[in-house]
């Protein structure tokens, strides 16, 4: 039931506006609306009811194993979020003078300055307020670079085709054409392609590393010699930072810039699909083009820097600082893990994935790269199954809801046919793990027996699969008063 | 280790099942050049009860006082349910709805919320929301280059009324697809898109024109004729309002005789904290025949396989994860735990109390411009305005803001960056939240400031 159809005419909840109606002569006919906004009459205990029952609709990581690959959903420690929102951070205009704010700020300059030491970089910006935001931003520094060189020949970025979708897009969004890098029979770029790819036109490359095939891409320090050697720069898509954390550095591997997506690798909420907070690294030449505002220190004393000290900065993506209350979270997690967690959290999250892939391997599962090992992910392949059962990778995913585990991400990357891409995370207990193991045990056994079980799934949740079809033909995306 | 659960019989037997002799053997496809030793910059380790005292402090360092800031970031009364519910765990640690069997609760919340900003601005779609006001602009301006079909010049009328961060922003994400944003001039007695500078541009290629309601300086537009104007020059119209002054205000779908193409905003006033800045959330609404140049998530209702009512991301064919270089954005999140403490927000507050948010604000801002312009301060611009309002204080604007800061009073947004022409101007915010006393001690503060200024 939508909460408009709970609505009743004339229902309020007087403690939460203003008493009475204010006298609003002063605005003239001309401007008001005519009828009231269409929003629900409903009372308090209606909307807490209603809200806290769809709640229990979701699967979540506090309450199910979510091992879906390439979003790092690892606990969220309560924590953070008690204090991201004390009331002091939660009441402080983003405008307030800097003589007050002096706490925010520190925590802000800190963030970035353990950001820098995580990655291997040189300065950071907080402020783009997602990973493709984080991306845009990165592009946007490289594509400034080359004009502050005046070298304005170079139109194409390069994008290896296991790349998320947002690289290409990125780089349209960036004014350039997208030029796809074909990966090899084991995992990693196909160097030879790479190496007749790149020359004049060459902007720069986007990679992720550990790769979207949940691999390490063991060539990088070549990679980054052939397109540095071309006049290109090398942007690091940090979606996938949690497996190297504290073992290696992409500042060290030869990135010019990466993005973090805060709301992976360091914790903080995924909350059904944002905010999440998408910092940027750089390396000493593309210092000038940071997105601002960055946070400077001068003495005792924290700043903004804003245009008047960094006048080549590709500008602003937001319109204050970014999602500030999803940084406080990050900064939080990443002093209680400190500098010994760090590498701690590869280790883990590492050992879980490998640990993972050896025991699906042993149940009879191919592995899309059986010769490698895990990083903090890792692929398998439903090729066989689709062919000789029937059973997708899609179908596994659905049936899994049934044993109580979110599903894998399902069908990405690409490349991979009919594929699973699982990432446990450091912080599952090697029970849940095996009982993971023990579900997608029994559904192998029941694609061999009885796939149409597997194929009608899954048969506990809310609801049964949907029409997708009709959902996008039918388009039904906003309640309509008069339809009840 | 905080948060990592393993005993070292787990590590035993899980390095046994992988045939592994340590776990230090798992890493090695790294490069052993590559291999980093130890972290400098990051602090030890600390615990709960630590980093609990570390943070209060700070919290405590940022003494905000009575806050009269607006500017794009707005203080209002949040009900004590809505992030109570919205910091469930179900909601706070979900991610997004791929798996839709799986995710009802986010999808229907979503749904809602659509429904809710339909309602709200009489545009019939809206997406699942984008980062914030900014972004959502210049997201709007792409959409409406795509959507313009007859227009070639991919010209945007800017008018300098909108939001300085917002016009920064849709520079700044626009910049490299060839778009020529032109800033229209405003009238300096009335405060608003200035007519005649706007007539300078009939019957050119105007691909949009941005039209802010209120606009930056809390002054409404003539927001009708603006619309028209667009449209009878063949340009898209695209709105930026304030989600709060919309159960007052027309709706940007009835504006004009066809209401606007698009429209956007920060939904922060509904239901998120001031917090530095973030997270907020952009919304997007638009007209159905723009649906498919619509950028970032939405959410449909459809049947399921038993012909049972429920809710999916439709429309995915728009998006980077499938169209690649082809998307109509790049965007793959939404706000979402903001989207669900706005919608919770609107549920709580209804028609009736929102307008009521709304009536006080007018009427507050109206009763401080009241009080000082009985002490002699100027007021420039029309008195047709929705909760803020520009005040000339004779002084610089920023040490004036120090000072009354210093004495417990957030007193404004100095205007002197963005319009050198106000430097001796102040921005000026009352909502909901301010007492008749509240306004004697803005007065009391703002005039000993500028006394002492002066002095």
């Amino acid at each position: 039931m939508l909460i408009f159809e709970r609505s009743r005419p004339g229902r309020r909840t007087p403690s939460q506006a203003p008493a009475g109606r204010a006298d609003v002569a002063a605005l003239p006919e001309r401007f008001r609306r005519r009828r009231p906004a269409p929003l629900p009459e409903v009372s308090e205990l209606d909307v807490v009811r209603h809200y806290t029952r769809l709640s229990q609709k979701n699967f979540s990581i506090d309450t199910h194993f979510y091992p879906l690959g390439s979003c790092t959903m690892k606990y969220n420690p309560r924590v953070c979020n008690s204090l991201a929102m004390l009331p002091g951070f939660l009441r402080r205009h983003p405008h307030a003078p800097e003589s007050v704010s002096q706490g925010f700020l520190s925590c802000m300059f800190e963030l970035q300055e353990m950001l820098k030491d995580v990655t291997g970089m040189q300065a950071v910006s907080l402020t783009p307020m997602a990973g493709a935001q984080g991306e845009f931003a990165g592009v946007a520094m490289i594509h400034a670079y080359h004009k502050a060189r005046g070298d304005e020949g170079r139109t194409e970025i390069l994008v290896p085709d296991a790349a998320h979708g947002t690289n290409p897009a990125t780089a349209t969004m960036c004014g350039y054409a997208v030029r796809e890098i074909p990966t090899d029979a084991s995992g990693d770029v196909d160097m030879e392609a790479l190496k007749a790819a790149v020359g004049p036109a060459t902007a720069g490359i986007m990679l992720t590393n550990p790769s979207t095939l949940g691999v390490f891409e063991r060539r990088i320090h070549e990679i980054a010699q052939v397109v540095h050697d071309a006049g290109g720069l090398l942007y690091y898509d940090g979606a996938n930072l949690n497996a190297i954390l504290g073992k290696v550095r992409p500042g060290d591997m030869g990135f010019d810039v990466i993005h973090m997506n805060l709301h992976k690798t360091f914790s903080t909420p995924h909350g059904g699909g944002g905010p999440g907070a998408g910092a940027v690294g750089v390396s000493e030449r593309l210092k000038p083009f940071l997105p601002i505002p960055v946070v400077g220190q001068e003495g005792e004393r924290y700043r903004w820097l804003t245009e008047r000290d960094l006048p080549q900065s590709i500008g602003r993506l937001s319109a204050f600082a970014g999602n500030a209350g999803v940084l406080l979270r990050a900064y939080v997690y990443m002093r209680l893990l400190g500098r010994e967690g760090m590498p701690k959290v590869a280790d883990y999250s590492t050992l879980n994935a490998n640990y993972v892939m050896a025991r699906l391997r042993s149940l009879g599962y191919d592995l899309a790269f059986p010769e490698r090992r895990a990083t903090h992910e890792f692929i398998v392949t439903l090729r066989r199954q689709a062919k000789e059962q029937g059973v997708t990778a899609m179908d596994v995913a659905k049936r899994l809801l049934d044993y109580g585990f979110h599903a894998p991400t399902t069908y990405f990357p690409l490349l991979v046919p009919e594929c699973l891409l699982i990432e446990p995370t450091e912080t599952e207990s090697k029970e849940t793990l095996d009982a993971y193991v023990e579900a997608m045990a029994k559904i192998l056994e029941e694609a061999a027996a009885e796939p149409g079980k597997v194929k009608g799934a899954p048969y506990t949740q809310p609801n049964r699969r949907f029409d997708e079809v009709r959902a996008a033909r039918e388009l039904d995306v906003a309640w309509q008063p008069e339809a009840c | 280790m905080p948060f990592i659960p393993h005993t070292d019989t787990d590590v035993r037997e899980m390095l046994a099942a992988i045939g592994a002799d340590s776990i230090e053997t798992l890493f090695d496809e790294i490069p052993a050049a590559l291999r980093v030793d130890g972290l400098n910059a990051i602090p030890p380790a600390v615990g709960e009860m630590e980093i609990t005292r570390l943070m209060e402090a700070r919290a405590a360092q940022d003494v905000m006082g009575l806050n009269f800031i607006g500017a794009g970031a707005y203080e209002h009364h949040i009900p004590a349910a809505v992030w109570q519910i919205v910091t469930r765990g179900e909601f706070y640690s979900a991610y997004t709805p791929y798996q839709a069997e799986a995710s009802q609760g986010t999808l229907q919340v979503i749904y809602e919320y659509q429904s809710m900003m339909a309602g709200l601005t009489g545009l019939p779609i809206s997406n699942a929301s984008l980062y914030d006001g900014a972004s959502a602009l210049s997201e709007a301006v792409l959409m409406a280059v795509r959507a313009n079909r007859r227009s070639k010049s991919q010209r945007v009328l800017m008018p300098l009324t909108v939001h300085p961060a917002y016009r920064s922003v849709t520079r700044s994400i626009v910049a490299s697809q060839g778009i020529e944003i032109v800033d229209v001039p405003f009238d300096p007695a009335t405060g608003r898109v200035d007519p005649a500078a706007l007539e300078a541009f009939a019957g050119e290629d105007i691909t949009a024109l941005v039209i802010p309601q209120p606009n930056f300086f809390g002054v409404l537009e003539e927001v009708d004729a603006l619309t028209d104007w667009a449209h009878a020059n063949g340009a898209q119209a695209i709105g930026v309002v304030n989600p709060v002054s919309l159960a007052l205000l027309t709706p940007p779908g009835a504006w004009g005789r066809q209401g606007v193409d698009m429209v956007v905003g920060d939904g922060q006033p509904l239901g998120a904290p001031l917090s530095s800045g973030g997270p907020y959330f952009g919304f997007l609404c638009c007209r159905k025949e723009h649906v498919r140049q619509m950028p970032g998530r939405i959410v449909g209702r459809t049947v399921d396989a038993d012909g049972r009512p429920g809710f999916v991301l439709t429309l995915q064919a728009r998006e980077q994860h499938i169209r690649r270089s082809k998307a109509t954005s790049n965007i793959c999140t939404n706000q979402g735990l903001v989207v669900t403490a706005a919608t919770i927000h609107m549920a709580l507050l209804g028609p009736e109390g929102l307008e009521r948010v709304a009536g006080a604000c007018v009427e507050g801002c109206g009763s401080l411009v009241a009080r000082l312009r009985e002490r002699g301060f100027e007021i420039p611009f029309t008195d047709e305005r929705f909760h803020e309002f520009v005040l000339r204080v004779g002084v610089d604007g920023e040490a004036l803001l120090e000072r009354m800061a210093a004495a417990g009073v957030l007193g404004g947004h100095a205007l002197g960056r963005d319009y050198p022409e106000l430097s001796d101007a102040i921005l000026v915010c009352v909502t909901e939240t301010k007492t008749a006393a509240d306004l004697d001690r803005y007065v009391a503060v703002l005039e000993q400031a500028r006394a002492d200024l002066a002095g």
